[in-house]
């Protein structure tokens, strides 16, 4: 309602951006601006794109166990494999290498063809795509569970001190403080070192009970905001419950905050694990990550450099995708942010104005 | 002000016995030191037990012993810091010394070169929305946002060390390498200045020709082996510094600025000769920074006598250049350091090591030899540590620009005729600076904490390496030492952060209540 008339507010002032804006979006809820916003932002579109693509990939490729369900994987070979070292096709001296050639024929390559080891194989003949596809699921395993876990409480602390204030803001404050002071990377290492071989998801879940600090700052800070709004008197007045308003007045205002910073800490997050795991405070072996075979793997550089390569340019696609996707977001939740005028909008916002100065 | 400063210290002191509460008792509970030797079957390792226990007061229960530990950092107000011992019974204080001026010295380089190409890349980037450069520059830093910096460092050490070092046997850039860059060098101007596509055009070819010209030269003389300025090259620097610091500072229609600035470089060529025979008889730190001092004077001299009026640009202007000046005059010392520094034995033509942080078998009988010998020690690990964090100052700064931009000071700015020089300089630059002292205050302190990854991966010893042994050893008061100084350091950054910004934005004003 606000929105709206604001909207029309700054159609009457006739500015040109005004005017685009209000024909952009006439008839729209707030939630489809924000989603046809998003839409228009490439960078976002194609990472989605890219993360979905890779996520399936990643996810469908090794066989996978759910209780007694087994799925099989598209893969022929899982991390446990060894088969024989291949060194038909390798450079003198250097066995395992990867099969995978995009060369086109014309120039003399072989096309495109994954062959029998895309991503070779390691020091013992263990098919090295196996072992990324499975360290990608445990690193995104990571990465959404730290993102859950940490958006979930700073979000509720966020709110709680933002609505309430007073004591209880004092108190949530002041311990979000004693966590901020410790670095990310010392609390991490100490809980990593200790607690990683209970496994991948409980050094998820243990993470993200330190990383929430900065979001829940930023949900108290619009929650401040928000709560002395005249929408939330309004509800106040009729009757509404402290729950009511904090679940239907405020947070659906603040989502946008919250979301877009859960991404950017995910993008965070995943950093955070491969850093940890390289360190050998992460994920420890026999389990596979992707900061863990970099680790393993970064002295043999020089001989057989795919070892350190794909699980690094995984790192990047995944990270550099969660980026963009937060980009995106941000651009379409926040209000202040205008669009770049292409030439065709410009035009439109041309014609618009004379007639409206012909109307007149 | 002096009550809001001892409040927050008040609220600090509070904190920090919180979290440090917190993380020995965490810390405590997650390992036990004397695992190892529980489990060993060796006669001693009994003794070696009760040693232990006794030496770091294992028997007391670890909330308790928490208070033991305090106290010793509580000592620290009368006069001696206590912070307990390691489990080879040796002062955390004496590790910690040693520690923190190499960590310091690992991340100051970095943060100063990150801080001024993401405020530039930022600000150019924020001048250009929407433009190729912008989106470029959007994209560099997302990608920088995404890069393990332990995955970097392999590639730096392989790529730029090691394929450097090898290119230095013969010093000649292959026509490959040549074309490439100056290409590159022509879309990076191009990019940065835009305009119609003619000029563009005409940009690109000017400076890829020109690259492509300094490239072959310094190809051709084998510059990179015996790399060096000279009077003649240091003058035409000087003049080129002399003119761009005077475009930024008061603009080059201040004609006094620009005679003032412009004999900078005169003195710079008449001092040349004897700079070079002081270099030789008296090196050291404390010559450094009294022919800093020196500069400094002669440059206010100079604009005192060039100036009648309004002298405040005009200081400020050959201030920044005089001692601009200076430090190419020291950069080509260190460059004619450069061929006698890698044929020593030591060095032995490989001057770029990707690993360590100082040669041992290079002596410390030469000052030149041995600054040479840190700086090029730094080199890896400065880019790396640069590479990661400047992505976040041109996001930074580009948003912060933004946003000034669109504040009505700045279009009555334009709107009372100054030119655009002085509304981006003065009016918006300026404003933009605020936020960003702060972040680059809390930073710095945090990432005193986090160069943990890059010492690990280039050998160094400081905080890092501390903190590393201080968890796989399960030694607890050397995790708190460390622990001690790096939040110790991030919530006083953060005091000071808020002071400065409140110094710096009267529109702020630090309110002594809560």
């Amino acid at each position: 309602m606000m929105r709206k008339r604001k909207n029309a507010e700054s159609a009457t002032l006739d500015s040109s951006e005004g005017a685009i804006a209000n024909k952009e979006t006439e008839g729209l809820s707030q939630s489809q601006i924000v989603f046809g916003r998003f839409l228009r932002h490439r960078g976002a579109m194609i990472s989605i794109m890219v993360l979905s693509f890779l996520i399936l990939t990643v996810f469908s490729a090794l066989d996978k166990k759910i209780g007694p369900l087994k799925i099989p994987g598209w893969w022929k070979y899982n991390t446990i494999d060894q088969p024989d070292l291949r060194f038909e096709g390798c450079p003198e001296g250097i066995v395992g290498c990867p099969t995978l050639h995009a060369v086109p024929g014309f120039l003399g390559g072989k096309n495109f063809g994954i062959g029998e080891h895309p991503f070779g194989q390691d020091d013992i003949g263990r098919d090295y795509f196996a072992l990324v596809m499975q360290g990608a699921q445990r690193s995104i395993l990571v990465m959404v569970v730290i993102g859950l876990v940490a958006g979930f409480i700073g979000t509720v602390i966020g709110a709680l001190s933002g609505f309430y204030r007073g004591w209880i803001d004092a108190i949530l404050m002041r311990f979000t403080d004693f966590i901020i002071t410790i670095p990310v990377i010392i609390i991490g290492s100490v809980i990593g070192f200790h607690f990683g071989n209970l496994g991948v998801l409980f050094l998820a879940l243990y993470l993200g009970l330190f990383t929430w600090t900065g979001l829940s700052r930023l949900v108290r800070g619009e929650f401040l905001t928000l709560r002395e709004r005249e929408f939330v008197d309004a509800a106040r007045v009729a009757g509404a419950s402290n729950r009511r308003i904090i679940f239907k007045h405020i947070l659906p205002n603040a989502v946008g905050v919250i979301i877009v910073s859960v991404t950017l800490m995910m993008s965070g997050a995943i950093l955070l694990e491969t850093a940890l795991s390289y360190l050998g405070f992460g994920v420890v072996a026999p389990d596979v990550s992707l900061g863990l075979l970099i680790s393993q793997y970064q002295d043999s550089f020089t001989t057989r450099p795919w070892l350190f390569w794909y699980p690094g340019i995984l790192i990047i696609i995944i990270a550099l995708c969660v980026n963009f996707i937060g980009d995106g977001l941000r651009d379409a939740f926040d209000p202040r942010q205008r669009r770049q005028m292409t030439k065709k909008v410009k035009k439109q916002s041309v014609t618009l104005l004379n007639k409206g100065a012909k109307n007149v | 002000m002096i009550a809001y400063i001892w409040r927050r210290l008040g609220v600090l002191l509070v904190i920090l016995f919180g979290s440090s509460f917190i993380l020995y008792n965490l810390a405590a509970v997650s390992g036990d030191p004397t695992e190892g030797l529980r489990g060993s079957t060796d006669p001693r390792a009994k003794q070696q037990l009760f040693a232990l226990i006794r030496n770091l007061q294992l028997d007391v229960p670890p909330p308790a012993r928490y208070f033991l530990w305090l106290k010793g950092i509580l000592g620290g107000l009368t006069g001696n810091l206590d912070f307990g011992k390691t489990r080879d019974a040796h002062a955390v204080s004496l590790d910690l010394a040693s520690a923190v001026p190499t960590t310091i010295r690992l991340i100051l380089m970095s943060t100063i070169i990150a801080v001024v190409l993401g405020i530039s890349f930022g600000i150019v980037s924020a001048l250009r929305q929407y433009s190729r450069f912008d989106y470029a520059m959007t994209f560099v830093a997302f990608l920088m946002f995404s890069l393990p910096i332990f995955w970097v460092a392999v590639l730096l050490k392989q790529y730029l060390a090691i394929s450097f070092n090898n290119f230095l046997a013969n010093a000649t850039i292959s026509p490959g390498w040549i074309l490439g860059s100056s290409i590159i060098s022509g879309i990076f101007w191009a990019g940065i200045i835009s305009g119609s596509r003619k000029k563009v055009m005409i940009i690109f070819s000017i400076s890829a020709l020109a690259s492509a010209t300094l490239s072959t030269i310094l190809s051709a003389t084998k510059w990179f082996a015996d790399p060096g300025l000279g009077p003649i090259i240091l003058l035409a620097l000087g003049v080129g510094v002399a003119f761009s610091v005077t475009l930024l500072s008061t603009g080059l229609q201040n004609k006094t600025a620009l005679r003032a600035s412009l004999a900078m470089p005169v003195f710079g060529l008449i001092f040349y000769y004897p700079v070079q025979s002081l270099f030789d008889s008296y090196p050291g730190f404390t010559l450094i920074g009294e022919m800093a001092l020196v500069t400094i004077a002669i440059a206010i001299a100079t604009s005192f006598v060039v100036a009648k009026i309004d002298r405040g640009p005009i200081l400020r202007t050959t201030i920044i250049t005089s001692l601009l000046i200076g430090l190419l005059m020291l950069v080509d010392k260190f460059m004619q350091t450069w061929q006698p520094y890698m044929q020593t034995d030591a060095v032995n033509n490989r001057p770029i090591p990707t690993i360590g942080q100082s040669n041992p078998l290079l002596g410390d009988d030469n000052f030149w030899f041995t600054s040479l010998d840190t700086l090029v020690h730094l080199f890896l690990p400065t880019i790396a540590l640069t590479l990661i964090s400047f992505a976040g100052y041109i996001r930074y700064s580009r948003g912060t620009l933004l946003e000034v931009l669109n504040q009505d000071y700045i279009r009555t700015a334009r709107a009372k005729g100054l030119n655009e020089r002085t509304v981006i300089m003065r009016h918006a630059f300026r404003n933009t600076l605020i936020p960003l002292t702060t972040i680059i205050v809390v930073d710095f302190a945090a990432i005193i904490g986090g160069a943990i990854i890059t010492e690990r991966v280039f050998g160094w010893v400081g905080m890092g390496t501390l903190f590393n042994k201080a968890i796989t050893s399960f030694d607890l008061n050397l995790l708190m030492g460390v622990f001690f100084i790096t939040a110790t350091l991030s919530v006083l950054a953060n005091l000071v952060a808020d002071l400065l910004y409140s110094a710096l934005d009267p529109r702020i004003r630090v309110v002594s209540k809560s």
